[in-house]
């Protein structure tokens, strides 16, 4: 479980990130890269709290 | 406590407020943290909302390309430095929180009034962050953003938006910060991502499409050497300069013994580049990208307004960025402010005085003078705080070489030592001097400053030293 959930978060950050370089090459246009960026975004927030560690405050 | 644990959850709080992480004792050997947790720590730290605000307001003061890349990468790397060889090796031999470290140099009173002006500095340290989340939730609404040259609010909209951002920010600080803690540690890495992708995203737009059309458009239309209308000319000495102070209250100031005394060598202080070149390089220049977007679609439009330049760019996810980069660095923030005043009014529950601070923090965010002038607020901040890290570099390396004793406060039973008190009180006023006699640049102030901050506390302590072992034999 943990690991699909790291999996889908790794994929949510290179959402994130990839549209960007995506643009910048001129393979995809902005508009698309802002929905796969919140695409992205939701995915992160999603799974990240999951399986992040969670600290210890003692 | 974790070996990947945040070094900054387990922070100093000020003097006179008991906690249970080691507030008043040395970090044990059993408790010390690996590089790992530094290294988050500083690069998600360094990755707050502020920095929206930084790199355009380079861009306002017409830096050029060569003082802004340049610029940056020596004086973070003079940031760097201070850390690792001014601030860690004391943190590693000591490992005591910069607040317990003072009171027993200067005395609980002295060290009290570091505290009320540290609290202060944090409220509006804070307001900076609430306004640049407000502009974020602003932009759905089409509220107007205020402008470069704005002291007072320009809209109802304006003030509503940051009543509304403070108002929560300031109800979960006073709550208790852990949650925002964690969700700052989740939201991190994606954060840096943003700011990343921002500034990748913004360079077709601004014509760069190969690496041969970078200098030319950095140059021509990114940083183009002139100021906008109202702004002084920077040079790549106030970057420079700026970039090794922006965190001068932790460096020199010495504020990060807090943080270093969990680590296991002063070497760790390097750490601290990833702050440095994660946030203070990559995003204040991917945000500044971000303006010149912005100015080169509408002149006129010269607002620095973080919530629409993200929107414009990344869309949802942009927004989203603002205000959390906001959030979970202004929520800290709040919180610290108010265990810094909890000292000064025991008698009011946590809760109340971090309330009192958040308040604090929102009425100065009212004010977008805060925020547009906050290139010379920081100069404030570290020049106010850095004289008192300058006592406790020399009470440590340089006082027992003069026969004089450490720690002379706790030797000495006394509640304020005036040598320390001077020494920050008389550097202040000097740099003050300088600023309004001499017109020296306050972005170049702490220089001299640090150096009379030296010589006072050396000659004050030989002065009182000598007197106290004449009338007590201590």
């Amino acid at each position: 479980m943990k690991i699909l959930l790291s999996s889908f978060a790794f994929i949510g950050l290179l959402a994130t990130v990839l549209p960007s370089i995506l643009v910048c090459f001129g393979a995809i246009e902005l508009g698309t890269h802002k929905t796969i960026m919140a695409i992205g975004m939701v995915l992160w927030f999603v799974t990240a709290p999951f399986f992040m560690r969670r600290k210890d405050t003692a | 406590m974790t070996e990947e644990s945040n070094p900054r959850e387990t922070e100093s709080v000020p003097a006179g407020y008991v906690a249970d992480e080691f507030e008043r004792e040395s970090v044990p050997e059993s408790r010390l943290k690996g590089l790992r947790s530094f290294v988050g720590m500083y690069a998600g730290e360094h990755a707050a909302g502020t920095e929206f605000m930084i790199g355009p307001l380079f861009v306002t003061h017409g830096v050029t390309a060569f003082d802004v890349l340049v610029g940056l990468l020596l004086g973070n790397l003079m940031a760097v430095l201070s850390w690792r060889f001014l601030c860690a090796p004391i943190a590693v031999r000591i490992r005591q929180t910069m607040y317990y470290h003072l009171e027993r140099i200067c005395g609980i009173k002295l060290v009290t009034l570091y505290n009320l002006a540290n609290g202060l500095m944090f409220c509006f340290l804070a307001g900076a962050m609430v306004s640049v989340s407000a502009t974020a939730v602003g932009t759905y609404f089409n509220m107007k953003m205020p402008g470069l040259n704005d002291w007072f609010p320009n809209s109802v909209g304006w003030i509503v938006a940051v009543l509304a951002v403070g108002a929560v920010i300031s109800i979960v600080a006073a709550k208790g910060y852990d949650a925002v803690a964690r969700f700052a540690n989740i939201a991190s890495p994606w954060m840096v991502l943003v700011f990343l992708a921002c500034g990748i995203a913004a360079l077709p737009q601004l014509g760069i499409r190969s690496l041969a059309d970078f200098w030319p458009v950095a140059n021509d239309i990114i940083w183009t050497g002139m100021p906008i209308e109202g702004q002084s000319q920077y040079t790549f000495w106030h970057v420079f300069c700026f970039a090794w102070f922006c965190n001068l209250a932790m460096h020199v100031g010495m504020s990060d013994l807090s943080i270093f005394r969990y680590a296991r060598k002063a070497s760790y202080g390097y750490a601290s580049a990833a702050g440095m070149y994660v946030g203070h390089y990559m995003a204040w220049i991917s945000a500044a990208l971000l303006y010149a977007l912005q100015l080169k679609n509408n002149p006129s439009d010269t607002a620095v307004a973080p919530g629409p330049m993200a929107v414009n760019i990344a869309g949802l996810a942009g927004a989203v960025c603002v205000i959390i980069a906001g959030w979970t660095t202004a929520n800290p923030t709040i919180y610290r402010a108010g265990l810094a005043f909890q000292v000064l009014f025991k008698k009011w529950s946590r809760f109340r005085v971090t309330l009192v601070a958040g308040s604090l923090a929102t009425f100065g965010a009212i004010f977008p003078a805060l925020v547009m002038k906050l290139l010379d607020f920081v100069a404030l901040y570290g020049l106010i705080l850095m004289p008192m890290g300058t006592v406790i570099f020399l009470d440590y390396w340089v006082l027992p070489k003069l026969n004089l004793k450490s720690f002379f406060a706790e030797a000495a039973g006394i509640a304020t030592n005036w040598a320390a008190g001077a020494a920050w009180i008389l550097t202040l006023g000097f740099c003050l001097a300088l600023f309004l006699l001499a017109g020296i640049e306050k972005f170049f102030l702490f220089i001299p400053g640090w150096f009379i901050a030296a010589v006072l506390y050396i000659v004050g302590s030989m002065i009182i030293q000598r007197r106290t072992f004449r009338e007590t034999g201590i």
